[in-house]
């Protein structure tokens, strides 16, 4: 015969658990499927991707959705995706990724690139300009 | 004091006694709770009634100069407290404490939708925020209460025998204030004969969706008494233990 578990924490102490009581341990995969939680800070923003969580339902998932990941910031609005519904690739196939050459071609800088050198040449016209009114001027 | 303030006054009394009680049962699932995601949503929702509580003491003391909130809160006698037995019940299991989420939270609901037509102006502004705080503790146990009750078989006779449980101690929050008639004449609050109508014709189709019978009012006997300061036995033991760290050092200016 054993004691109760004495705890600092009066409803363990009510619960009168055997310190030798055998527990069954929970079966492999004895859980709820989970979710993808999607989180929008301010109305108009896009939905950003915050967690995921467990769930039996979708109607579930967006109530705990909503103190998960809601309380702690300003929430205009959230989504909650099975996971089990977005699809991905293989892991082996996440190389397709890579490329054999450089595209930097492709890649948005370039045309950063080009909005520079527009900027750079209206300046260069303007300061022209000016230059060009005032000895205009001086005749 | 006029009739009319006392009955402000008890009504304020007893609403924010409701909300301590069942908010401190709540948060005793903390860490308890079947599963992470539901301890952190009864945990926010035990929160937010504690948190009720605390504005509607607040205005009691600026309004009719009661005791701060932390005195009114945990240091009155067990007599001077108005909440109903309801919520002075220990959890039990699961499916009782979310029977008694799903009936105290709906008439709560109701009470402060009728409030915000008050004609005491400071409870207005309180009650519209209030509602939207009930409004997400309702989605919590209807989603629930829908869930279980049309679940498994031990589910659904969990959930039935909980609501048996659980239906006459909740007619007890609808108690009749010996104010009832001056809140009516003066539009400070529709009553609680309204409020217990508005209740019942909410609850029923939801019950039905779940499968679940709900006792005929008419055949129960309402657990009177908690507004009038008459108690069940759990609720000294329950303020014992609420005190217990402000009684150890009442002096004590920060925990």
């Amino acid at each position: 015969m054993s004691d109760f578990i004495q705890s600092l924490d009066p409803r363990i102490v009510r619960l009168q658990v055997r310190e030798d009581q055998p527990f069954e341990p929970k079966e492999a995969g004895d859980q709820w499927e989970t979710y993808e939680v999607f989180h929008q800070a301010k109305t108009g923003a896009r939905l950003i991707h915050v967690g995921s969580l467990h769930a039996p339902s979708p109607d579930l998932a967006l109530v705990f959705a909503k103190e998960q990941y809601g309380r702690r910031s300003t929430t205009t609005d959230m989504w909650v995706v099975r996971t089990a519904d977005i699809f991905t690739l293989h892991r082996q196939d996440i190389d397709i990724f890579e490329t054999a050459q450089e595209k930097l071609h492709r890649e948005p800088q370039g045309y950063m690139e080009v909005r520079k050198y527009i900027e750079e040449f209206k300046k260069r016209q303007q300061q022209e300009g000016t230059s060009d009114g005032s000895e205009a001027g001086s005749h | 004091m006029d009739p009319k303030q006392e009955a402000i006054k008890e009504l304020l009394i007893k609403m924010a006694d409701d909300q301590l009680i069942i908010g401190h049962r709540h948060s005793e699932w903390i860490g308890l709770g079947p599963i992470l995601e539901e301890d952190i949503a009864l945990a926010s929702i035990a929160q937010d009634k504690v948190g009720q509580s605390y504005t509607l003491f607040q205005l009691l003391h600026d309004q009719f100069g009661t005791a701060d909130p932390d005195t009114m809160g945990f240091l009155r006698a067990e007599n001077e407290y108005r909440c109903c037995h309801l919520v002075e019940y220990p959890n039990g299991e699961y499916d009782f404490s979310l029977i008694r989420h799903f009936l105290f939270d709906h008439a709560e609901y109701h009470r402060f939708d009728m409030l915000q037509g008050s004609t005491f102006e400071p409870i207005r502004g309180i009650a519209r925020k209030f509602k939207s705080e009930i409004k997400y503790h309702i989605l919590h146990a209807d989603v629930w209460v829908r869930r279980l009750g049309t679940g498994t078989e031990e589910s659904h006779q969990r959930m039935q025998a909980a609501l048996e449980t659980a239906f006459p101690l909740a007619l007890g929050i609808f108690e009749p204030s010996p104010y009832e008639q001056v809140l009516i004449e003066e539009n400070i609050f529709p009553g609680e004969d309204a409020l217990r109508q508005r209740w019942l014709e909410t609850i029923q189709p939801i019950l039905e969706e779940a499968s679940l019978q709900m006792p005929d009012p008419s055949s129960v006997e309402p657990a009177y008494g908690g507004r009038r300061g008459y108690h069940t036995e759990h609720l000294a033991p329950l303020l014992e233990e609420m005190s217990w760290t402000l009684r150890y050092d009442p002096e004590a200016e920060r925990w």
